[in-house]
């Protein structure tokens, strides 16, 4: 669990998070949407410690990051997974060296072992052939999975996913989202999630927070986002013909 | 009168003050670099690779191209020498020893240096940057990898081998000479030899190989760190690039000089 508590950051006179609060809870599907430069990216960055707030706290299971010895963070940090938005695999790499590095760089298991545990996370996002493959060699999707496998091999209990599926067909990007929920309820493990996606808010959103100019405007499930009365998030999540006509189907139906 | 720097700063214009400040400033960040590169260093096993790929990257890599030129210009150095000396009192052996200084102390070190810049300079910032841009340094930094020490460390241990390359510049430039003096007709092969082997210092080759030393560290930080501080996208990496070789070349000549002074002046 992760609890952030009036989480201040700025950068010089651009005053970006304005006293963001909220918890993320073990096992579920955490969601950040809002507009661009609504404080998203620096939100999860401040999450993941590449960013230290000005002020408030974060807390990752009863650890306030900011009262950690730098040995301390980096122990934690190593607890953590990350998928990126360009899934930022080592070009120079091979799909199962990508996913073999953490374990290579921080663990004293032998060759036999780490090679089990790989072939164990490429079966899990299903990349079975794709070992030995250069990152430029394989899909968009495919390298997403080989992200999503590189984070989940050394077991973290904290996974944090910039845009997974940005770039990628409206079927695969349903495979990614399904996926990473899948692998949070598996492995019980914090999953935040930052998106512009509203497919993924509808399917995976088990909480969603939406930022605005830095404040934390609203939160909630992605079943109440359709009852919702706010609105800035419904401007927001509701801006396509799309998603209005569901909207509307979904108020007729409890109507 | 003494009159304090801080007060000669005042009367700067606001434009040069903040280009000063500017300046400052990244000389500053670079040496808060250095320092982080040795800190929280990688598993030995992992960096032994790292090195060893560097070597052949950085140094086997780049000795076609410092052979190639070492030869011509030891042929030239030697041609230019012979069509000046034109005095007959002045022996043609002269050739052979001012080839070979001018090789050992300057050619060698120095220019193989400025070439190296351009080469393995630009490969450098080009591939961290690129690894900026593409948040691949992002990743190692999430994952609790001092992502300084994985990337530069490897490359200043792999370019402290550069005096060999500096070494077999020495030897073919020189090579270089002799064949232009003796197939272009300007001195004959005992002469040149002679002049090769006519007062040698050895502590001139000491000298070459300090600065060789001192050259190979700049070559593998200062490129290192316009490719891990740049910002921006795939153009921002070709100026970077850019930018890297002109700095290097530049630290590298004010080295030069300072060096020159400090172990020969």
């Amino acid at each position: 669990m992760i609890v952030v508590e009036n989480v201040h950051k700025s950068f010089g006179e651009h005053h970006v998070l304005k006293g963001v609060s909220t918890i993320f809870d073990k096992g579920k599907t955490n969601l950040i949407i809002g507009q661009s430069g609504s404080g998203k990216t620096v939100f999860l960055k401040c999450l993941l410690g590449l960013f230290e707030p000005d002020e408030g706290q974060i807390c990752y299971n009863g650890q306030y990051y900011s009262e950690l010895s730098n040995a301390e963070r980096r122990n934690l940090r190593q607890e953590m997974g990350m998928v990126f938005q360009g899934s930022a695999l080592f070009d120079s790499m091979t799909v199962e060296g990508n996913v073999m590095f953490p374990l290579d760089m921080f663990t004293n298991q032998s060759k036999s072992e780490m090679q089990d545990r790989v072939d164990f996370v490429l079966k899990r996002v299903n990349l079975i052939d794709a070992h030995k493959k250069f990152p430029a060699e394989i899909s968009g999707g495919m390298q997403k999975r080989v992200a999503i496998a590189r984070a989940i091999v050394m077991n973290p209990k904290y996974l944090f996913c910039d845009e997974p599926n940005s770039g990628l067909d409206p079927k695969t990007a349903i495979l990614i989202d399904n996926l990473i929920h899948e692998i949070t309820q598996e492995y019980d493990i914090t999953t935040v999630i930052n998106t512009h996606d509203m497919n993924s808010v509808m399917e995976i959103g088990e909480k969603i927070i939406f930022l605005k100019n830095g404040y934390k405007e609203w939160e909630g499930t992605n079943k109440e986002i359709f009852k919702t009365d706010n609105q800035a998030v419904t401007d927001f999540v509701y801006s396509s013909e799309l998603f209005k006509k569901v909207r509307q189907m979904y108020i007729e139906e409890r109507n | 009168m003494k009159v304090k720097c801080s007060t000669i700063f005042l009367f700067l214009s606001p434009q040069v003050q903040s280009k000063l400040m500017k300046y400052l400033e990244a000389i500053g960040k670079y040496f808060i670099m250095i320092w982080e590169v040795f800190k929280k260093p990688t598993k030995w096993p992992i960096m032994r690779s790292l090195i060893l790929k560097e070597i052949d990257d950085l140094i086997f890599g780049s000795m076609g191209i410092i052979i190639f030129i070492s030869f011509f210009i030891g042929g030239v150095v030697t041609i230019q020498t012979a069509l000046n000396l034109n005095n007959p009192f002045l022996p043609k052996s002269l050739i052979g020893f001012a080839t070979r200084q001018s090789v050992i102390l300057e050619f060698a070190p120095t220019f193989t240096s400025i070439i190296m810049a351009g080469k393995v300079g630009s490969y450098i910032t080009s591939s961290i940057g690129t690894m900026r841009v593409t948040e691949q340094i992002d990743a190692l930094e999430v994952m609790g990898v001092n992502s300084l020490n994985y990337l530069v460390f490897p490359k200043i241990i792999a370019t402290m081998i550069y005096p060999f390359a500096v070494a077999v510049s020495m030897f073919v430039g020189i090579l270089g000479g002799w064949v232009a003096a003796v197939f272009g007709g300007y001195a004959p092969s005992g002469e040149f030899i002679k002049g090769l082997q006519m007062d040698f210092d050895a502590f001139h080759v000491t000298y070459a190989f300090v600065k060789s030393i001192v050259f190979a560290f700049i070559i593998a930080t200062v490129p290192s760190f316009y490719g891990y501080y740049m910002k921006g996208g795939a153009l921002e990496v070709g100026k970077a690039s850019t930018t890297s070789f002109v700095w290097t070349s530049v630290v590298i000549i004010i080295c030069n000089y300072v060096l020159t002074q400090m172990l020969l002046g």
